[in-house]
């Protein structure tokens, strides 16, 4: 016998009450979407800004290698997206489109289709999602009902940049993956 | 060694004992604040445990549902019935890729099954990417808590280990210049490797999908670089459908660090063309505590380690003095089903004081567990010393005359009992303990005098 009949035989012989599932009411915050967001993802350690707040901050930066799947921000690509993601190593800046945000925690749903390269969120020294405030959702119950049909292979939720507590329980951030977020409203 | 010899040996270091006391307690502070700021709180606990009931009452199908949509999204599903399947198919998956290095981010499901060795004894070298598990690592200890695997050491410690092990420089303790230079370490490690190792936080039935959370970003690092991606997953971590993640995610990072969420929340649900996924179901002991009715809702645990926060014992003798995977409270009802005699200490590492049922995000009642696993402890082990003085007690509760007395003569003694006798070294019980001051009368002399 194998090891998957004899672990499905072996629960399946075992006398279990049976247990309903529940449904999931549709939970929801209170406060302006915005403002919950914005202060989740300072809590996450990331920032948002404006149009004109990150222009001039990229722009000030003097980044040399960057890549943007923004339509909005074409033009501030140095970089094409390359075929292999180990070419990711020195890249600077990944400038992506998120698909919606969730109000009380900042994440962010990404897939396949805003990442290009799955590795590009994690590998870039900078990371920056540009969001349409329209888009926000109150709580993960209503982000997961927008993408209740969603078939993408990868989907992310991302809430921040890459962060440890390992040492000592003091927060450091950039530990393996990206060192800063920024969020920015179109 | 048993969990109490383990813990004197904790304590030996007063202060770094009690700053892992007070470490731990601010986490559980800063879950209880969170937890707090969602007035559904307790609602979500109450759907959590009945997704989690309706799992483990559903589990065969749940598994099968699962295999057959993962297998349609191309992820190939493996069946392991113990550890030492799951470590060989782990180390199959590797000789046909020609691996020697592998990437492995936090899974304590590989712990359990001792993976690393295993890997290591067949020439394969193993790199934890979590930044606390690298650090124990290069130690070669086990974790000491599921979340925080580093929380016993202090950064001294691990600049000095950084100093021989990444050549940073000496004395320098800054947290922050000691994770960059792990980051350009595990880097190197993450652009090198072809295969890399995750856990899984929840595997979903209906869309075949799994979920790996964390804050580093590191589980993430290995696979998307790697060629092949392997998931180790214990058979209860499925849910029943995708939208239920949405209750699990709110619970779960609050609970752990009191977070609202991890930064990087990663659904896998085919892998990228070209590459391979594969994913390892794991038995090893699960079916038989899913066997044990007392003891089946233990495997509702999401790792989430908020009842090691919040236990006075565990915060006061380290996650090492269980010398079991998963310490602490949820460790001591799990363990036991895995080998009673090893971790019969365990289950009397506790004051029962019922706080870890009270933070637990999926309501397992664990202190109850604790004082069932003592029942079972006290059968399969029969009489030693506590046994005989609980059959005197019993005795001296049943007749009324005999409680009068000794109840007399335990106040003069308690009082008159030299110090010498209490904290000498063969009485265990003076160990880090305190007697209390006897009364001066009994309950019964009290209640004579003022209410009669």
């Amino acid at each position: 016998m194998s090891s998957r009949e004899k672990i499905l035989n072996t629960i399946r012989s075992l006398t279990l009450e049976p247990k309903a599932l529940p449904d999931i009411p549709n939970l929801r915050g209170s406060g302006d979407l915005v403002e919950r967001f914005t202060q989740s993802i300072y809590g996450n350690k990331g920032e948002v800004l404006s149009k004109s707040e990150f222009e001039k901050w990229f722009l000030s930066s003097g980044f040399s290698k960057v890549i943007s799947l923004s339509s909005q921000f074409s033009k501030l690509a140095t970089l094409p997206l390359p075929e292999d993601p180990h070419a990711l190593d020195t890249l600077e800046v990944a400038i992506l489109d998120g698909q919606f945000g969730v109000a009380e925690n900042g994440a962010i749903w990404l897939e396949d289709s805003h990442l290009g390269l799955r590795a590009l969120p994690f590998a870039t020294e900078h990371l920056v999602i540009i969001l349409d405030p329209d888009s926000l959702e109150d709580t993960m119950h209503q982000g997961y009902e927008k993408i209740a049909g969603a078939h993408s292979g990868f989907g992310l939720f991302l809430a921040g940049p890459s962060k440890t507590a390992d040492i000592e329980q003091s927060l450091v951030i950039g530990a393996q993956g990206a060192k800063s977020l920024r969020v920015v409203w179109v | 060694m048993t969990h109490p010899e383990n813990a004197a040996e904790f304590l030996k270091d007063s202060q770094k004992a009690k700053w892992h006391d007070e470490t731990l307690w601010f986490v559980r502070d800063k879950r209880d604040k969170v937890s707090k700021s969602i007035p559904e709180w307790e609602q979500l606990r109450e759907l959590a445990s009945g997704i989690k009931n309706n799992v483990l009452a559903n589990l065969a199908d749940y598994l099968e549902e699962f295999e057959r949509n993962a297998t349609k999204n191309g992820i190939i599903v493996h069946w392991a019935a113990d550890s030492e399947e799951h470590n060989r198919l782990v180390l199959e998956i590797l000789q046909q890729q020609d691996c020697r290095a592998v990437v492995k981010s936090k899974s304590i499901l590989t712990e359990e099954c001792h993976l690393n060795p295993y890997l290591e004894k067949h020439g394969i070298e193993v790199v934890d990417t979590d930044l606390g598990e690298r650090i124990v690592q290069f130690l070669n200890q086990p974790p000491s808590h599921i979340v925080l695997p580093a929380i016993h050491l202090k950064k001294g410690e691990i600049s000095e280990l950084f100093h021989e092990k990444l050549k940073t420089e000496k004395g320098n303790e800054d947290p922050t210049y000691l994770t960059q230079a792990a980051r350009v370490h595990l880097r190197e490690k993450f652009f090198a490797a072809k295969v890399a190792i995750t856990g899984v936080n929840f595997g979903i039935a209906e869309t075949g999908e799994f979920v790996v959370c964390t804050n580093e970003g590191n589980a993430d690092m290995g696979v998307h670089l790697a060629q092949v991606h392997i998931a180790c997953m214990g058979i209860e971590k499925i849910l029943p459908r995708r939208k239920d993640l949405g209750v699990f995610l709110r619970l779960l990072a609050r609970s752990a660090t009191g977070q609202p969420i991890t930064n990087y929340n990663s659904h896998f649900r085919s892998p990228t063309p070209g590459k391979e996924i594969h994913i390892i179901l794991v038995d090893n002991g699960r079916t038989a505590q899913l066997a044990r009715e007392k003891f089946r809702n233990s495997l509702k645990c999401i790792r989430c380690g908020a009842c090691m926060n919040t236990c006075p014992i565990y915060r006061r003798s380290g996650g090492f003095s269980y010398n079991s995977t998963v310490p602490g409270p949820i460790g001591s009802i799990l363990s036991p089903g895995l080998d009673l005699k090893k971790h019969s200490s365990l289950p009397f590492a506790s004051t029962l004081c019922g706080s870890c049922t009270d933070v637990c995000p999926v309501k397992i009642n664990i202190h109850e567990q604790l004082y069932e696993w003592r029942q079972e402890v006290t059968k399969t082990q029969g009489e030693f010393a506590k046994g005989l003085a609980m059959k005197l007690a019993n005795g001296i509760f049943k007749s009324p005359l005999a409680y009068k007395i000794t109840g007399s003569l335990m106040r003069n003694a308690v009082k008159s009992l030299p110090n010498s006798l209490i904290y000498h070294p063969l009485n265990i019980w003076g160990k880090n303990r305190n007697l209390p001051d006897p009364p001066m009368e009994s309950f019964q002399q009290w209640y004579r005098k003022n209410r009669a």
